[in-house]
């Protein structure tokens, strides 16, 4: 057998054609489950991986054409190759199943020839989309990612709420100035490791990273319940790791560090841009805008944390050190009440 | 047997595909199972059920297929293509039972040979 051994689930109402087809699957070197019909078989998919399906259409309960319609409105089942298999009569009734997303259609009986060619065919397919989605997930944020298979590729933002985090290392050209090229990237690596983590962990993804700093974003693409809470949650997670890391840096007689992390809150437009070849997810709008200066601020009041008026209204228990109300910042046309956290 | 009941070329390729034991066994689940989808064409008849009419004939022509039962598959296909006929008028019916019962005949002496 040339192919990788794949797990295949055959649907079919007829018993007949369920030993059939699970015999000539077998037969080619691969493994077969069945199902006597559709609502069966979106309850075995929803349970267990499979590789591809082999779906009949005229069946009771739920039929073919209902399953192909389920299989594209589930987003994990999405790049799921299916093969109709079926004797259903009309080409109108082909060509359904192809517009609903079937890769192939075979006739019944099965010609074995045939069978092997496009059961091959599919199970590359669907090692192909595993590869590209694992691909995506690399470059891309994982919730970036699933928002490209959801809703597609395109250019243009939308308009939504969603919390902004800037965060950067204090000094860092003057700490660099004292470290070997090795170490400093070491300690970037260091330090985006644990940025990335706080982020994450908290419903965040990183859009951008920016030479020793990073932005964020909470509530874009995927929405949370409070992105300002998640967001302010991240940054007290990151001074902790920075505390910890310092720590260890002090113990082993290297130069410590501070970070300066600034949140905004308020509508943005988020979407990709760029090109059709070459796109990057970001987000745009004033409450970016003012995210970023209220990092550069922190250099100004000396705290760890600062955030806009509608970040704290947004914050069950919030925790302010101090409070600057009315204060001129560079690039921002009035006054702003801000917060150190 | 070669009176054109089972076309011998598809049950053969059938036979060599699968293996004997195989064979034998998915033409014994067919004559278990073929007596049933009768009776769903049948009672489709008596409750006006098209649809149910209409998938009976489907699923049979579909198995006769198969075994290389053309004759059999072919008066399927015209049931399944063909009206729910009119004040339970079962002709159409019989005949796809009078052919099965000729290709069941057929079949079994074809998997004890």
């Amino acid at each position: 057998m040339p192919d990788t051994p794949g797990h295949l689930l055959i649907v079919d109402d007829n018993k007949v054609n369920r030993l059939l087809l699970s015999r000539n699957v077998e037969l080619l070197g691969h493994k077969a489950s069945v199902a006597e019909n559709g609502r069966i078989a979106m309850e075995m998919l929803q349970t267990q991986p499979f590789d591809l399906l082999l779906l009949d259409i005229e069946m009771p309960e739920m039929d073919g054409f209902e399953v192909l319609e389920a299989i594209k409105a589930t987003p994990h089942l999405r790049d799921l190759p299916v093969i109709v298999t079926s004797s259903v009569e009309g080409i109108d009734n082909i060509v359904r199943c192809i517009e609903l997303g079937a890769e192939d259609y075979l006739p019944k009986p099965v010609n074995k020839t045939l069978l092997r060619a496009r059961v091959s065919s599919g199970l590359e397919k669907k090692r192909l989309r595993d590869e590209q989605k694992r691909l995506l997930e690399r470059f891309a944020t994982s919730e970036v990612a699933q928002d490209l298979q959801e809703s597609g590729f395109a250019i243009g933002g939308k308009r939504t709420n969603a919390t902004v985090l800037f965060c950067d290392i204090r000094g860092f050209t003057t700490l660099s100035e004292h470290l070997a090229p090795e170490a400093t990237i070491e300690l970037l690596n260091t330090f985006y490791t644990l940025m990335f983590e706080a982020v994450t962990s908290n419903g965040g993804i990183v859009s951008l990273m920016l030479g020793d700093g990073l932005m964020a974003l909470f509530g874009v693409p995927q929405p949370l319940d409070n992105t300002a809470e998640c967001a302010v949650s991240a940054a007290h997670e990151m001074q902790n790791m920075i505390a910890m890391l310092n720590e260890e840096r002090l113990a082993a007689e290297q130069d410590g560090f501070r970070i300066g992390i600034g949140i905004g809150t308020g509508e943005v437009v988020a979407g990709y841009a760029g090109t059709n070849n070459r796109a990057t997810y970001t987000c745009i709008g004033s409450t970016v805008n003012l995210a970023a200066r209220l990092e550069a601020e922190t250099k100004n009041t000396g705290n760890g944390i600062l955030v806009d008026q509608a970040t704290l209204d947004l914050l069950q228990t919030p925790e302010v050190k101090k409070a600057f109300p009315k204060t001129r910042i560079k690039g921002l046309h009035t006054p702003v009440d801000i917060h150190a956290l | 047997m070669s009176d054109g009941t089972i076309d011998l070329e598809i049950f053969n390729e059938l036979k060599d595909a699968t293996g004997a034991d195989f064979a034998a066994e998915l033409v014994a689940t067919f004559l278990d199972e073929a007596p049933v989808m009768i009776a769903d064409l049948k009672a489709a008849i008596t409750s006006a059920d098209a649809e149910g009419y209409r998938r009976a004939a489907h699923s049979i022509k579909s198995n006769a297929n198969t075994f290389g039962a053309t004759a059999l598959a072919d008066q399927a296909r015209e049931v399944e293509l063909g009206d729910l006929p009119k004040d339970g008028d079962t002709t159409a019916a019989d005949a796809v039972e009078a052919l099965f019962d000729t290709a069941a005949a057929a079949l079994r002496g074809l998997i004890d040979a």
